[in-house]
């Protein structure tokens, strides 16, 4: 499956769930696909969309907090993993976009082609963990892991096809700020 | 006698409605955290990393809590980019509390030269902070709260060797 097809599988799924969302070509297609105040869109920083979700999710245990991560990000902050699975939050799911290359910056190899990030998510702690492959099981999984009791880990495996003609997040960063607070409250 | 004691300050900070901490431990703030892990009223949250603690501080500022990042000055480092394309640019305050190994020169090696620039890194930044001493506390913290709940910004209270009481 291509990257864009996971999001137009995953997306339509999300009803009012905060989304933290790393840097790169996650914020860009996920805006792009389906903008909602409930966004927030990490332009910079990269490696903390996961801490980001951590920290909304131990201070909102009611909502379901939803981190839409890449393989890049989760490699910089693997310490994070093992911050998630300590803390334990019931309410935070952590969806991986895995397309084993940096690839807003040119595709340049990760290294998630030989390290399997969800065997390390699951030995870190995490309650839930679960892999997919094929479109036709998103779906699935995420609403699984929507009603289980987290930390979640879901992986999705996807080919790079990232479209560099993809609008960057025209948002400012103090908007993104100001509308996520508001969704939240 | 100054009456500013680790127990003092974090009863301060939580009176403030800070009751959300995390960091990387100092041994200049190793009263401080201790304090922290016996109150009720607050919540400390190791970190693995200072900037992995500067994303939870702004996930738990984005859902409506006032957060506190403590870590010793050889973290600011980590933190810079994450400070400059995250808390200054979304208007994402967080209260630093940093301790300052390396003052003076007189530290340990690996401490020299971070104690000697930390403030020039701050000032670069444009991040405003302030020594902490038992006599301005009220003032210095006076103008961190000014700093976080009108500008939206970060501000950084710096700790020296022998203020806070040292458990270990």
């Amino acid at each position: 499956m291509k990257g864009t097809e996971a999001f137009q599988e995953l997306l339509p799924l999300l009803g009012d769930e905060p989304v933290v969302h790393a840097n790169g070509f996650i914020c860009r297609e996920s805006f792009n696909l389906k903008d909602r105040p409930e966004n927030f869109y990490m332009i910079g920083s990269m490696g903390l969309a996961s801490s980001i979700g951590l920290g909304v999710a131990l201070c909102k245990p009611d909502r379901k907090v939803i981190v839409l991560d890449g393989d890049g990000n989760v490699l910089m902050a693997l310490g994070t993993l093992a911050m998630i699975a300590a803390e334990a939050p019931k309410n935070l799911v952590h969806v991986v976009i895995d397309n084993e290359v940096y690839e807003s910056t040119g595709k340049q190899r990760t290294l998630s082609n030989t390290v399997p990030l969800e065997k390390i998510a699951k030995s870190s702690g995490y309650r839930e963990v679960a892999r997919v492959d094929k479109k036709e099981d998103i779906k699935p999984a995420f609403e699984k892991m929507l009603n289980s009791q987290g930390p979640g880990f879901l992986l999705i495996k996807v080919e790079p096809c990232f479209d560099h003609k993809t609008g960057r997040v025209t948002h400012t960063p103090e908007e993104i700020t100001e509308r996520f607070m508001k969704s939240l409250h | 006698m100054s009456s500013l004691t680790s127990q003092t300050f974090v009863d301060r900070l939580i009176r403030e409605n800070f009751k959300f901490f995390t960091g990387v431990p100092c041994s200049l703030l190793s009263g401080v955290i201790s304090h922290l892990e016996e109150v009720e009223d607050a919540k400390y949250i190791p970190s693995v990393r200072e900037d992995s603690a500067v994303g939870l501080c702004a996930g738990a500022y984005l859902s409506g809590a006032l957060p506190v990042l403590l870590m010793q000055n050889s973290g600011l480092g980590y933190c810079l980019n994450a400070f400059t394309s995250l808390n200054l640019i979304y208007r994402i305050p967080v209260l630093v509390i940093m301790s300052w190994r390396g003052q003076g020169g007189k530290d340990a090696p690996e401490h020299i030269i971070m104690g000697d620039i930390s403030q020039k890194l701050l000032e670069t930044a444009g991040m405003d902070y302030s020594v902490l001493k038992p006599e301005n506390f009220d003032q210095v913290l006076a103008t961190a709260m000014q700093k976080i709940n009108e500008e939206k910004l970060p501000y950084t209270l710096i700790i020296e060797k022998g203020l806070f009481d040292e458990r270990h």
